[in-house]
């Protein structure tokens, strides 16, 4: 849900780059290559309205996008910021019968509320045909609602990464682990016996824990599990729930490796953790997305120098890529908007978009190689090795009053837990009591 | 006194309105028998009814529909009748809030009224009054959002960041010294030769006098060793004296060969070393700057050698006011600063309004100061006092905003509030408005009464 803003790296320069690619494109006549988008130049006088959560930088790229898409079309596209509250600002607009064409979404969970209230258009076979070709079914089913597929993916945050700052480990004399065990039994204590502190927890997020959860259950659980638990189909007292707490309580019930120890780590919020490790320099690793960057810059770090990431890593038998995400819908069944989501979804847009800073696509069919950071192509690698198993944020996915409430439901029993690591079975009982409370 | 972050339309804003438009209501144009004085009925009802629709508008029927609508489910839909009053006094975590709303009540006002009270008459003594009156009434210029901000960083853990801790450390610094070796510990493994039994580092193996030993240690910062350290040394084997060093197993860049002395490795100098027989010390010795020590004098036979917990108690680092436990006292620290000087410009004003004679007429009368304060200025300030402390109960009763802000994620729910709660569950990713309405409800049934003894009061000074 937190707003993706990788540093911007090159900026200028691929903003030219991304600019020529859109002009160029245009005597070609259309595209040569990845999939069949809209035919060239055939809307020529229609306009299209798009409302988004994006201002700044991240509206200014966006509108990039849209404008490779009119010079290829010959649409004409008005982007409408909607500010931080979605929500409150399509409702009026979908009861006064004056929707734009196009939604991007920040939660799925828009998706089956508008769907319930008849206020989307199903996807034309053209857009759908894209969807199959460039994600796998998971997306699909995510952006569905009451059997019918609304909704579309377009940009992705990237859930399972852990940064680390590089001179603690070079002090440590450490390398970025690839298996939790070496995490938890080597690069953590090697840390800590070189009086650093592994990790700076931001217990008090209450959603950095979840999603510290969401990692080591996929990765321990696989996928299939992981579906099950998000729609409540097994229950939270399950035995491989039981395994990933444990995973967990490896860090929660060791004093030395959070800084802080536990009641330190329960009072850290979100940005704070980060300067914790970047600033302050007392520990050594965030577990969290790849909108960690803001904040290390912010701390004075340079990312890709002496801030860096490694992957989740593997708990279990596959590696963790837990998603993030904006889903585009159409709320009005017009010809242009058709197009433009089509052309959203389609690698080709993707790319015009992948050259810019601050984005990550869930496409699998968009080259790593047009990500202008290092950083990024590691992480678009990782999505698209994953293929099947990558997954939505599960905290996301719950009713609000389970996933996503300060204080309450799952944010504040993984909180007990970080205050309380020996009573897993008891958290799992409350954890099961307040879901069960919440998905009735 | 009603505050801008509260202006979300619950009816406990009704009730300052209530009472601003009380005398109105309770002066009804009385038609006299025969020759009528007054305004004629419709003009009267005329007048009257501006008033009246606004009234209805805004508090009458906000407050009849949280009644209704707490009798309905969170869609608001089914009609679940009193199930969500039942829920408010079933679940454990609204319990929490009525406790901590009762703690607050029986706190805040008291102290807040004490406090004005000094304040307002030490201030009356004192050359420079008006300018300290003013220094203590300036957080009421700060709106509660603001000093809640203020306040989160006073109460931060780290005395580095955290006023309140840097106080109270540094105090305590004075009466303690620290010269030991926070955080160092033996490595967690069964070939480290020592290992950690109640604080202390003990060697595993008994040592006999003429042995050399050695502590590895880890865990240390080496920023935070001192400036002087200095190359780890081993020491040699002495007839008669267990002999050792304690030093810094640790290598930067690599982990080092594991318990040998490194060159590159600092030895630890001051750190007690004891040599224990059969519970007793029998021999003590501090380090050199290179972490060797000679513990001599032993009488022949088996010692457990062990570095006492002293050496690494962690420096005191103040209290935990944004912890589960001191978070309610914490923020009600806050709400005082906000408030104490309200009351003091009050009481204030009351006091200015006694009547200086009866002060004079007690002094002559050989009253101490304290039996005049106690005996003449109490007595005469009391329906000040009062409705400084029926007030504060009102506003205490809705705290909101510096629960919400100076209490962290993970320690709200230990925090909470009625008022809190009820914005929470209704609109704060909870969406059930039912069980919201049946807290607002029930928060105005507990401020009623303090507004009816308001109201009367105000009439009857009438």
């Amino acid at each position: 849900m937190k707003i993706l803003k990788t540093a911007a790296v090159l900026s200028g320069l691929c903003l030219a780059v991304a600019a020529c690619g859109g002009a160029a494109q245009e005597p070609a006549g259309g595209p040569a290559a990845s999939g069949s988008a809209p035919a060239a130049k055939s809307l020529e006088g229609v306009t299209v309205e798009v409302a988004a959560k994006w201002t700044g930088e991240e509206q200014a790229n966006f509108e990039q996008v849209l404008k490779a898409f009119t010079e290829k079309t010959g649409a004409k596209v008005t982007y409408a910021s909607t500010g931080e509250d979605t929500g409150a600002y399509l409702g009026p607009r979908i009861q006064g019968n004056n929707p734009p064409d196009i939604a991007i979404l920040p939660q799925p969970g828009l998706v089956q509320q508008y769907a319930d209230a008849k206020a989307l258009k199903p996807l034309t076979a053209e857009v759908q045909k894209q969807i199959d070709a460039n994600y796998t079914p998971y997306w699909k089913n995510l952006g569905s609602a009451n059997g019918q597929v609304y909704g579309v993916l377009v940009k992705a945050a990237h859930k399972s990464t852990v940064w680390y700052r590089v001179p603690a480990f070079e002090e440590a004399g450490v390398q970025p682990p690839a298996t939790w065990d070496d995490l938890i039994g080597k690069t953590a204590p090697a840390l800590s016996d070189s009086g650093t502190a592994p990790f700076a927890l931001c217990g008090a997020s209450g959603w950095t824990l979840t999603d510290l959860f969401e990692n080591v259950y996929l990765s321990s659980a696989g996928p299939e599990n992981y579906d099950k638990l998000a729609k409540h189909e097994i229950p939270w007292t399950d035995p491989s729930v039981t395994t990933a707490l444990e995973k967990i309580t490896q860090i929660f019930g060791k004093q030395e490796f959070m800084l802080g120890g536990s009641s330190g780590a329960l009072q850290t919020d979100f940005p704070t953790c980060v300067t914790q490790v970047y600033g302050q320099k007392k520990a050594a690793m965030v577990i969290e997305a790849d909108f960690v960057a803001a904040s290390a810059v912010q701390s004075g770090a340079k990312v890709g120098e002496d801030a860096k990431i490694f992957p989740f890593p593997k708990v279990g038998a596959i590696d963790p890529v837990v998603l993030g995400g904006d889903i585009a819908v159409a709320l009005k069944d017009s010809k242009g908007g058709m197009a433009l989501l089509e052309y959203l979804a389609s690698a080709e847009g993707g790319s015009v978009w992948a050259k810019l800073p601050g984005y990550l696509s869930p496409n699998r069919n968009v080259s790593p190689d047009n990500y202008p950071s290092e950083l990024t192509r590691q992480l678009a690698q990782t999505i698209i090795q994953a293929g099947e198993s990558v997954r939505y944020d599960m905290s996301d996915l719950a009713p609000s009053a389970f996933g996503g409430t300060d204080g309450k439901g799952e944010w504040k029993l993984l909180q007990d837990l970080l205050r309380s690591p020996a009573d897993i079975k008891g958290i799992q009982a409350k954890l099961e009591a307040e879901a069960a409370k919440a998905y009735k | 006194m009603t505050d801008p972050l509260d202006g979300r339309g619950d009816p406990r804003d009704g009730d300052d309105a209530v009472r601003g438009a009380a005398p109105p209501a309770t002066d009804p144009p009385r038609p006299t028998a025969p020759a009528r004085l007054g305004p004629s009925p419709a003009l009267a009802v005329s007048f009257l009814l501006p008033a009246a629709v606004l009234l209805g508008a805004l508090v009458m029927y906000p407050i009849a529909y949280s009644v209704v609508r707490s009798l309905y489910d969170a869609g608001g839909d089914g009609f679940v009748g009193l199930e969500n009053y039942t829920a408010i006094f079933t679940d454990p975590d609204t319990l929490v809030t009525i406790r901590n709303n009762v703690i607050w009540v029986v706190v805040a006002p008291i102290v807040v009224t004490v406090i004005g009270l000094i304040f307002a008459v030490l201030t009356e003594r004192i050359r420079w009054g008006t300018a300290f009156k003013l220094v203590v009434f300036m957080p009421m210029a700060v709106s509660l959002l603001a000093s809640g901000v203020i306040f989160r960083l006073v109460y931060e853990q780290d005395p580095d960041r955290g006023v309140a801790n840097a106080v109270i450390t540094t105090v305590a610094d004075v009466f303690r010294s620290n010269t030991g070796y926070p955080g160092a510990r033996p490595r967690e493994n069964d070939l480290a030769p020592a290992t950690v039994a109640d604080g202390a580092v003990v060697l595993r193996q008994p040592t006999q006098p003429g042995q050399s030993v050695l502590f590895p240690l880890v865990g240390l910062n080496r920023e935070s060793l001192p400036a002087d350290e200095t190359p780890a040394a081993g020491a040699p084997a002495r007839p008669g004296e267990i002999t050792g060093t304690v030093w810094l197993d640790f290598t930067p860049g690599s982990p080092g060969a594991v318990n040998t002395i490194d060159s590159a490795e600092k030895g630890l100098g001051g750190v007690s070393v004891e040599a224990v027989a059969g519970g007793k010390v029998a021999g003590t010795a501090v380090t050199e700057p290179n972490g060797t020590f000679a513990i001599t004098g032993l009488a022949p036979g088996s010692y457990t050698v062990r570095l006492p917990a002293a050496n690494f108690e962690a420096p005191f680092n103040g209290l935990t006011w944004l912890g589960p436990t001191l978070i309610t006292p914490a923020i009600i620290g806050a709400y005082i600063w906000v408030w104490a000087g309200f009351a003091m410009v009050l009481i204030a004003a009351g006091l200015a309004a006694i009547p200086r004679d009866a002060l004079e007429a007690a002094r002559i009368d050989g009253a101490t100061e304290w039996q005049v304060f106690r005996k003449i200025t109490v007595p005469l300030l009391s329906p000040v006092l009062l409705v400084v402390f029926v007030t504060m109960i009102i506003n205490v009763l809705k705290v909101f905003d510096l629960v919400f802000i100076i209490a962290p994620g993970s320690v709200q729910p230990d925090a909470n509030v009625i008022a809190l709660e009820m914005w929470r569950v209704s609109f704060g990713g909870g969406g059930n408005q039912g069980l919201g309405s049946a807290l607002a409800i029930f928060l105005l049934v507990l401020v009623l009464p303090f507004m009816f003894f308001n109201v009367r009061r105000f009439r009857r000074e009438q």
